[in-house]
């Protein structure tokens, strides 16, 4: 890659990048009728914080890399986490033959 | 040896008691018991008469009650005066007790009856004995109290327990009379026994206006008890009552009280001419009023009573001119003779089982002994010569005309004429003519009844002779006896009066002789040729409608107002102040229920309607869930976001 003049990559430029991920992310948790759009874009969201932590570690202290170290645990939560929310949607799926979020309402009052 | 006197009043109060405790059970045994008590009484009294006879009076006093400076005593005196009294009182009670085996043989409350004669027996007794006025006003109450038992005693008949009320009412005015009079003493001289308040009065510290006031007050409770006019109207009322009582009480005994008072007072009696005056006169028009009435009755024992009223007039008029000792010679022979009339013709009614002389007649034959025993009443009555009663009425007769009272000479001896000619009017149409239809069925009563009347015929024939004046020594004279210290007119013999009374005692019977015996002059003349005054007589002068108008009805009519208004306005106000309660009670009912109960349930429902509100909040919406968590989490990073800034 070469290095061009003028163009210096700032911290800014990652934190935009993972604000505007996550509030797609956001976007879609919030409005998706599907269960599994939802938990995609929950995944979005993880990962949009995986790119915030990573970009703070290397601007700021690059030599020690507790950011690194926290992405990947955010990584294997966010694997465990997916798996326990499909595990809920199949179980959800038997219940109730439908995956429509606005039907899944058994808190209702 | 003077303090066994005390024994004499006491001894029927044990009766009494004993009476009421056994009840039932008294029998003929109790009643034999009350008349040898009633029988010890006699010598008793003969021994008090013979103490004071040889010792003089006898005074035994205690203090009762000290209150202050007041001192009030009680105690027995036994001077001549008291001690004819105790005599008198105890022979015709023990005569009428042994009556009353027979007379009240078999009647439902035989144990009872002889409860109330000891009972009246005691205080009549306790009332001579006194030597004070409050003792003794105590006992006339008592007395008054079995008067109005006795008169009762067959109280299921409406007429005898209103004869009761009556006699009680009519004596009970007499009486406030009487304590009025006799406090008027007490707050005027300190005391009330005998002896201080005579000396009191006779010392002339007293001023006269006060001893007419307290003496003619203390006449008013005697005319009630002694049946002057015009309280004299309860007398033949109570002759509802059994004969025995009438013969006790209302002959010999309880009207006797009235005089005995009167004469014990005679000190202080004689200390107010005004008085004297006014006891005569009422006296005397007592005496023909009666006599009056007497002539028209048709009823065996109302003759007896009005002649009883017209006698007690005699000796009220006696002792009003003066005429001490006569007066309660009077008052004894009469005792006698009047008892033995009313046991007369309680036997009489016993056997004919009426009591209208109309229905009897030739009843001689059937029961001799009644018969004989009553006529020699009848002529002592009439006074006769020779009998007690002539000795005693010609005394009373005599000092009035000695004395210059022709008035009162007059009117007592055409009463006398009067009365010799009602009584053997009674005499004639009763024991004598042809048997009437009650007569068919008569018998002579049994011993019980004819002893007590022979005795009694005996006593009125000759007990006459202690009283007359010129045939003991003058200290034997029963005058001397119960005058005692006091100074009086002597009595002297005088034919003039004694001729025209025995006059007119003659001429009396023969006019009755000769209308109802022979028939020789028609029964109904005086119905015939005076029909207006017959009627006014037949109708007692219409005392009773007079006073039933004049008394009874304004008193029950305002006794209706005083009850209308204790209903109207005390009970409304009672009421009143019970629904004002009420209605408060509501009011705090309401602000209870209403406030109090509306801010529990207010606060119940204010829980439940926010709880039904904020679970909306819950719904099951996950959309909703994640914008809410999202946006929370937004205001936070905006307001970490300030801070940092700021």
């Amino acid at each position: 890659m070469l290095f061009q003049n003028g163009l210096e990559l700032k911290l800014v430029y990652f934190l935009i990048i993972s604000a505007v991920l996550f509030c797609i992310g956001m976007y879609g948790v919030l409005t998706k009728r599907h269960l599994i759009h939802v938990l995609l874009s929950v995944e979005l969201i993880l990962n949009a914080v995986l790119i915030n932590l990573v970009a703070f570690s290397s601007f700021t202290t690059p030599d020690k890399i507790t950011g690194q170290m926290f992405a990947v645990f955010v990584i294997v939560v966010a694997a465990c986490e997916v798996g326990v929310g499909l595990a809920i949607i199949l179980s959800v799926y038997r219940k109730k033959r439908t995956v429509d979020i606005n039907n899944v309402n058994i808190l209702k009052w | 040896m003077a303090k066994t006197i005390w024994y004499i009043p006491l001894l029927p109060v044990a009766g009494f008691v004993a009476a009421l405790l056994l009840g039932k059970r008294f029998g003929n045994i109790g009643a034999r018991i009350s008349t040898a008590i009633m029988g010890l009484c006699i010598p008793l009294s003969f021994y008090a008469a013979y103490l004071v006879f040889t010792e003089g009076p006898i005074s035994i006093g205690m203090t009762w009650y000290i209150t202050g400076n007041i001192k009030i005593s009680m105690g027995m005196l036994a001077d001549g005066l008291s001690s004819l009294m105790l005599v008198i009182v105890s022979i015709v009670s023990f005569l009428v007790h042994l009556y009353s085996i027979g007379y009240m043989h078999g009647d439902s409350r035989f144990w009872l009856f002889y409860a109330y004669l000891q009972l009246f027996s005691a205080s009549m007794l306790g009332l001579v004995f006194a030597d004070n006025y409050l003792q003794l006003y105590i006992c006339w109450e008592l007395v008054g109290l079995c008067s109005y038992l006795l008169i009762g005693f067959w109280y299921e008949k409406q007429a005898a327990s209103d004869a009761a009320k009556k006699a009680f009412l009519v004596t009970r005015i007499g009486d406030i009379g009487m304590l009025i009079g006799l406090l008027l003493l007490f707050f005027n001289t300190g005391t009330l026994v005998f002896g201080d308040v005579f000396g009191a009065v006779s010392s002339g510290r007293i001023s006269s206006g006060i001893v007419t006031a307290a003496t003619i007050l203390i006449f008013c409770g005697a005319m009630g008890k002694s049946a002057q006019f015009p309280f004299h109207v309860w007398l033949p009322d109570a002759m509802e009552g059994p004969t025995p009582v009438s013969a006790l009480i209302h002959a010999a005994t309880m009207v006797a009280a009235g005089v005995y008072l009167v004469g014990r007072s005679f000190p202080i009696f004689s200390q107010s001419p005004q008085t004297m005056l006014v006891v005569a006169i009422i006296g005397t028009f007592t005496a023909i009023f009666a006599a009056t009435i007497a002539v028209v009755q048709t009823d065996i024992k109302k003759i007896l009573a009005y002649s009883t009223i017209s006698q007690l007039g005699y000796m009220m008029f006696a002792l009003g001119i003066g005429a001490f000792a006569a007066g309660m010679f009077h008052l004894m022979t009469h005792a006698f003779f009047k008892a033995l009339l009313f046991l007369g013709s309680g036997s009489v009614i016993h056997s004919t089982h009426t009591q209208e002389i109309a229905e009897m007649g030739g009843l001689s034959k059937k029961m001799p002994t009644t018969t004989w025993t009553f006529v020699v009443g009848a002529l002592s009555l009439s006074g006769f010569p020779l009998l007690a009663g002539f000795w005693s009425k010609d005394e009373i007769l005599g000092f009035a005309f000695e004395n210059g009272r022709y008035i009162i000479f007059i009117v007592g001896a055409f009463t006398a004429f009067l009365t010799a000619f009602y009584m053997f009017r009674l005499i004639f149409t009763v024991f004598y003519g042809k048997p009437g239809q009650a007569g068919e069925h008569a018998h002579e009563s049994p011993k019980s009844m004819t002893i007590p009347l022979v005795t009694l015929g005996i006593l009125a024939a000759i007990a006459g002779y202690v009283g007359i004046p010129f045939l003991l020594p003058a200290k034997y004279s029963i005058a001397n006896f119960i005058s005692g210290g006091m100074n009086l007119p002597e009595i002297k013999f005088n034919i003039v009066p004694m001729i025209i009374s025995i006059a007119v005692g003659l001429i009396g019977i023969l006019l009755a002789y000769l209308m109802y015996g022979k028939k020789v002059v028609p029964r109904d003349w005086f119905y015939r040729y005076v029909k207006p005054y017959y009627k006014v007589l037949v109708n007692k002068y219409y005392m009773d409608n007079f006073n039933s108008i004049a008394i009874v009805r304004p008193t029950i009519k305002f006794a209706n107002l005083i009850n209308r208004f204790d209903k109207s306005i005390i009970d409304g106000f009672i009421n009143l102040v019970g629904k004002v309660t009420v209605i408060i009670s509501k009011g705090v009912h309401i602000f209870d229920s209403g406030v109090v109960d509306g801010l529990v349930n207010w606060t119940a429902n204010e829980t439940y309607n926010s709880g039904k509100r904020l679970r909306l909040l819950q719904t099951g919406n996950i959309s909703g869930y994640t914008i809410v968590m999202f946006a929370v989490l937004a205001v936070y990073v905006v307001y970490l976001i300030i801070r940092i800034q700021f």
